[in-house]
């Protein structure tokens, strides 16, 4: 798909005969071999008078405070992040919540990363909360300081079957409620599905 | 059109015990209503047309978009993108490729630039006026909905002459645009430019001084400012309420702060006011069109990245090494820097918010969107309680919705 322009031809025609024959390219350079990325994002400290409050107030229930391609983010212990999303909320302005979402990355102890997003107006400004999490650990729920929160939340809980602890509707929102399994993570294959689900409620065998 | 609730279109579901002297009723209004444009399903439970509760129930149209981005290489997904907010493919088009183009720290050319600004404008015109005719028509305005589609027609021309698609267009690509630029877009994107202004006014004449447009939105539709923010809305209903924010000017992208425009504000916060914001920022999106085809920048129209951008054709003929970097591109994608990045846009809905997470590979391992329509859909239940069941068809109308877009 990424080839979709086709002006003349539809092949590549080889290079041979027209001008010159070939038109050596030197040996060396032909071998495109590209940069190898580094495997673990490299940030940098985020350096602002609010990592630094918000490092003081929070002590060691915060990780490193960082700035990656412009783009602030904090790390908090588990229990920390929503206390730290009433701060931000209450004392820094940040009093829109702009999502809540999750990553699994299931050879790490700590098998999700929840990250919540946060937005001030007044600052013109973002900020990711990340916070690591393993398998079945229940997170506490953020609806008592972002409404928004309520459905972000089941989201989050239907695609990875992350709980949240004192959510006041904790079900799936966007998958069937009896479905079994949790689509997005990443032992979930991608033609997977609930066959039962399917042959109970649509009557066919599979979607597939 | 006349009622706008047509009784043979919802059903009765069950009666509830009296209470207080009156009987509550609850009714599923959709998945299959013609007035919830698309498969939404709302659960009203009423007392005689009084809506006491209001709980949607989404996930018809979920079709496991971000799961798909997982076994995609990065610039197959972009034709993911485009069937997320169906009525909006280039607005998450350009979302999907500034959030990896980001990763990447790719530099576009303008005039790549420029072309994404003009065709996500016309995109955001597209779209409103599906919006504004569905919406009309919902009212029970008939031709509102004719002449807004006389006007998509000529909108959709563009798009298909740009990327040979009238709708799934794809025409963004991570490191600039699919194709070079048609010869004659200019004429084409002129023509439609100089009549569009005065289409508009067609529309005002049609509604804003309607008496029963006016009666049917005037104060309707009413949520508070705060209760928008703390329910996450965005876009034109915040703008509606007072509150000037628009990505397009607080966090410019694609160069949007060399484009001279207004963020359309109102504050009476129904959706009378609603119609109008969008109103004036079609007005606004044809004033930054004709800005982009006027100061089209010349060069090129895609990245100067042989590891990202597939080479020229005539390159390919002549250069061993062109050939094989246009092998290895098709064959394996990209590698994209390990790392992760939130970028938002704005949608004719809203905030569109695409979060990618690399893990160094050819693959995303993990993007997430942040849609609009989600956010704005839950605010409905908040809208809509209290008021009567005529007003609802009224009230989601105006937060203009795509059920693509909130189920992914």
């Amino acid at each position: 798909m990424a080839d979709e322009q086709k002006p003349e031809g539809s092949q590549v025609p080889p290079p041979a005969g027209g001008e010159a024959a070939k038109p050596a390219p030197p040996k060396p350079a032909a071998a495109p071999a590209p940069p190898k990325p580094p495997a673990v994002m490299a940030a940098t400290p985020w350096d602002s008078d609010l990592a630094r409050e918000i490092k003081e107030r929070f002590g060691d229930r915060v990780g490193e405070t960082s700035t990656y391609l412009g783009q602030n983010f904090i790390v908090a212990k588990p229990d920390a992040a929503v206390s730290l999303l009433e701060y931000l909320k209450l004392e820094a302005d940040f009093d829109y919540l702009v999502d809540i979402t999750a990553v699994d990355w299931p050879k790490r102890p700590e098998r999700f990363d929840v990250v919540y997003v946060v937005y001030s107006f007044a600052r013109n400004e973002r900020v990711r909360i990340k916070t690591y999490i393993p398998e079945g650990f229940k997170l506490e729920t953020a609806v008592g300081v972002h409404l928004t929160a309520n459905w972000l939340e089941r989201e989050v809980f239907d695609m990875f079957g992350i709980e949240f602890e004192g959510h006041p509707d904790l079900r799936r929102i966007l998958m069937p409620e009896e479905w079994q399994g949790y689509p997005l993570r990443k032992d979930y294959g991608i033609l997977q599905q609930d066959d039962r689900w399917v042959r109970e409620n649509l009557g066919i065998e599979s979607g597939q | 059109m006349g009622d706008p609730v047509n009784p043979e279109q919802t059903a009765v579901a069950e009666e509830e015990k009296p209470q207080t002297g009156s009987r509550r009723m609850v009714l599923n209004m959709g998945p299959q209503h013609p007035s919830t444009h698309g498969v939404l399903r709302l659960l009203l439970e009423l007392d005689g047309e009084t809506i006491m509760k209001c709980e949607p129930q989404l996930g018809y149209l979920h079709t496991g978009i971000e799961k798909e981005f997982e076994v995609k290489n990065y610039q197959q997904a972009v034709t993911l993108t485009d069937r997320v907010d169906y009525l909006a493919p280039l607005s998450n088009n350009l979302g999907y490729c500034l959030a990896v183009e980001k990763l990447l720290s790719l530099e576009i050319p303008p005039k790549a630039q420029w072309v994404r600004v003009m065709l996500t404008e016309l995109t955001r015109l597209n779209s409103h006026l599906v919006g504004l005719g569905t919406h009309a028509l919902d009212i029970g305005a008939m031709s509102v909905f004719l002449y807004c589609f006389r006007e998509r027609e000529d909108i959709l021309r563009i798009f298909e002459m740009f990327s040979g698609q009238r709708m799934m267009t794809s025409y963004f690509r991570i490191g600039g645009l699919a194709l070079e630029p048609p010869r004659g877009w200019q004429e084409r994107v002129k023509k439609f430019i100089d009549t569009f202004p005065s289409r508009v006014d067609e529309y005002e004449n049609l509604l804003t001084n309607n008496r029963i447009w006016m009666g049917r939105t005037q104060g309707v539709g009413r949520i508070s400012l705060d209760d928008m923010l703390d329910l996450g809305v965005t876009g034109p209903m915040l703008r509606a309420a007072g509150l000037k924010i628009d990505a397009r000017k607080d966090e410019p992208y694609s160069s949007y702060e060399k484009f001279d425009f207004e963020v359309p504000v109102r504050t009476e916060n129904d959706v009378f006011a609603r119609y109008l914001v969008r109103i004036e920022e079609m007005r606004q999106s044809a004033k930054i069109v004709r800005q982009a085809m006027d100061g089209m920048p010349e060069g090129p129209w895609k990245a100067d990245d042989q590891h990202v951008v597939l080479p020229d054709r005539e390159k390919m003929k002549t250069q061993m090494e062109a050939l094989i970097y246009h092998f290895k591109i098709v064959t394996e994608g990209f590698r994209v820097p390990a790392g992760e990045v939130y970028q938002v846009i704005e949608s004719p809905r809203g905030e569109l918010g695409f979060y990618a997470v690399s893990d160094g590979t050819a693959r995303p391992f993990r993007v997430h969107m942040r849609t609009p329509s989600f956010g704005n859909l839950q605010a409905t239940s908040v809208m809509v309680e209290g008021t009567l069941i005529a007003d609802v068809i009224a009230a989601i109308g105006s937060m203009d919705f795509v059920l693509g877009d909130t189920d992914r």
